[in-house]
């Protein structure tokens, strides 16, 4: 075997020129496999990302005005959703779904600590909100709303990170007062967003917003969680056509009412996403896999042409003892040697250019609340190790072929081989 | 002493569009230790016989013994194995494999024994210091003069301690004076005891030789005994 590579590396060292671009060939293949299959991942992380930690799973209702006219109303009737919606919701749907939560929109608060102040939207919410919005809290930053706040319609309040910096700068929050336009607050929690830090909306017990503000039982939208009894396009839209009835109903506007009640169904988006996501992997296989093939077309034809400029001298190995099997051995793994080497070297700058991108996008993505197209453009360990075993395969099929042809020719046929 | 070389009728047609009966029906003996020259003009089926020999090609019908086996209808593996262990090839253009030193070049016939690379370098090196070639063991083919390069070639050819030295029109390549060393290296390897096949069409290059086969037309037209050197081109029956 070492023989063999000593045979081996002492034919590429002698045509050098036509070793660089059998080589060429293969590691511009893998070099751009890897890139295509890192960039792919970074649309899909990008995408991804802009989910950030919030459930998937999600339904939230909203409404407006009518613009169909039904049941003998006039359009730009003012629909609002109530706590009855949320009743029904759970009644009959309870199947389909883990909770429901209302949230009651208070607009802009001024919310201030003596000197220090800042405006803030304001939500009274149920506990399960931060689940929804996947929002988080440090250990030691206190908690989120819970059922005793809203049994006891306590007069708490938690602030985003952003708040709490400004209000109270370096110093704890949880357990202070702040005043939000002439009420007195308990600060119980300060909360943080993934990718979103300069969030600043702060949420108090959906029933104190009831009596505070007088909301009666009227709710600015809700939201639902889907269990697993939805679980794909069919059970969702399935589920979607029955429940925007139900909802068109107690409301009395039309099904086909898009302005009067509205739904994000972040499970669609997610549906969407994910088929997105598939194709964007497929696509970027096929053309990966092409190219490298285009690489491994390449190195079979010039292992062909070696072949044909190698005839005599195979004929002369041949006349002097070599067996078929040698002469078989002396081209695959020639072939196996090149495909080997160049693979791994544009595997090896693939990843290096992968791995400099992503450093590039990071900057972008960090902290700003932004749209990010392009995420952790890499690609893992495992499909490097794919694409390596895959190139050794490439290299014997693309010099299988070639030798056959070697060592089909004659002896004597070779050795007359000018 | 025993026959190295036994042929008994071979027949050798080739069927390319019009069937070609190249050799019809050869009986030839050789012995070990014999320096003997195939003459003919070209298309008497002298290369034929001697691709034969060297098991380079396959006859149709007859009998080839070489060494006391039987070689019919053997596998490219098996008919390789044969031209490693018993034969050594002096080809008229050379066929040095370009990108290989002299030195390598020499050892490749060892590779293909398994021989260690360092072993089959140090043996090249003792062949071609026995053909005067040491200083030029690290040169390419290309560096070398046309006598050199069939030196080179002869080494090659006994490295592996052949039982017969086929040489397909030796000397071909090489001016008068170049073609007299070869021979006489080509004699003094005889010498030794080695048997020795020689392919021409040069009466001069016969007449180094002891014994000379004539080719005509596929059959053995004559067979000579040249040990008195004393050869014409007109065959020694003229003679006398």
């Amino acid at each position: 075997m070492i023989s063999l590579f000593y045979e081996i590396l002492n034919t590429i060292r002698q045509n050098k020129m036509r070793t660089f671009l059998t080589g060429f060939a293969v590691a511009w293949g893998i070099f751009m496999l890897i890139v295509l299959l890192g960039s792919g991942n970074g649309l899909k992380n990008g995408f991804s990302s802009n989910f950030g930690n919030r459930l998937m799973n999600v339904v939230q209702v909203s409404s407006w005005r009518t613009q169909i006219p039904y049941a003998g109303f006039q359009t730009g009737r003012r629909i609002s959703l109530d706590d009855r919606d949320i009743k029904m919701t759970s009644d009959e749907y309870g199947n389909y779904i883990n909770f429901v939560i209302g949230n009651i929109n208070l607009g802009s608060k001024t919310i201030s600590n003596g000197a220090e102040y800042l405006s803030s939207s304001m939500s009274g919410v149920s506990p399960n909100r931060i689940i929804v919005d996947g929002a988080k809290i440090e250990q030691g930053n206190g908690r989120f709303i819970n059922d005793l706040d809203i049994r006891e319609k306590r007069k708490t309040v938690v602030i985003s990170q952003r708040a709490k910096e400004i209000l109270f700068d370096d110093q704890p929050a949880v357990g202070k007062t702040v005043n939000v336009d002439g009420i007195i607050y308990t600060v119980v929690g300060v909360y943080y967003l993934e990718n979103r830090q300069d969030v600043t909306t702060s949420y108090i017990p959906i029933s104190t917003a009831k009596i505070i503000y007088n909301r009666g039982i009227n709710l600015s939208n809700f939201a639902f969680t889907l269990n697993e009894n939805i679980y794909d396009k069919e059970t969702n839209d399935e589920f979607m056509n029955n429940y925007r009835k139900r909802i068109a109903q107690m409301h009395q506007v039309s099904p086909e009412d898009d302005n009067a009640i509205w739904y994000w169904n972040r499970f669609e988006d997610y549906l969407q996403m994910a088929t997105v996501s598939k194709y964007i992997n497929i696509a970027v296989w096929i053309i990966g896999i092409f190219t490298l093939f285009s690489g491994i077309v390449g190195v079979s034809n010039i292992m062909l042409i070696t072949v044909r400029e190698r005839t005599r001298e195979f004929g002369i190995r041949k006349s002097i003892g070599a067996s078929p099997l040698s002469i078989l051995k002396l081209v695959i793994v020639e072939s196996i040697f090149i495909t080997t080497i160049f693979g791994y070297i544009g595997l090896v700058c693939g990843v290096g250019v992968t791995e400099f991108a992503s450093q590039f996008f990071e900057p972008a993505a960090a902290g700003r609340d932004s749209f990010n197209a392009f995420l952790n453009p890499t690609v893992d360990m495992n499909v490097a190790v794919q694409a390596t075993l895959l190139l050794i395969i490439a290299g014997t099929v693309a010099g299988f072929f070639p030798a056959l042809k070697a060592v089909k020719i004659k002896t004597i046929e070779a050795l007359n081989n000018k | 002493m025993p026959a190295i070389i036994n042929l008994k009728n071979i027949n050798k047609t080739y069927c390319n569009g019009a069937p070609l009966h190249v050799l019809k029906g050869i009986d030839l003996e050789i012995q070990k230790g014999e320096f003997v020259s195939i003459m003919g003009a070209s298309g008497s089926g002298k290369s034929t016989l001697l691709n034969i020999l060297g098991i380079l090609d396959n006859y149709d019908t007859g009998e080839y013994h070489l060494n006391d086996v039987l070689i019919k209808n053997l596998s490219e593996t098996r008919a390789a194995y044969f031209r490693n262990k018993l034969i050594g090839f002096v080809f008229q253009s050379f066929n040095l494999i370009s990108f290989k030193n002299a030195m390598e070049n020499v050892a490749l016939p060892l590779y293909y024994q398994k021989t260690g690379r360092k072993t089959r370098n140090k043996t090249a090196l003792e062949y071609l210091d026995k053909l005067g070639l040491k200083e030029w063991a690290y040169h390419m083919p290309n560096e070398l003069s046309g006598g050199q390069k069939q030196r080179v070639a002869i080494a090659r050819a006994l490295i592996s301690k052949p039982q017969i030295i086929l040489a397909d029109e030796p000397t071909g390549a090489l001016d008068s004076k170049t073609s007299a060393e070869v021979l006489d290296v080509l004699k003094k390897v005889n010498e030794t005891g080695m048997t020795m096949i020689i392919v021409t069409h040069e009466s001069g290059v016969a007449n180094q030789t002891n014994k000379i086969i004539r080719l005509k037309d596929g059959i053995i037209e004559s067979t000579e005994d040249n040990s008195q050197h004393n050869f014409s081109s007109f065959g020694t029956q003229n003679l006398k």
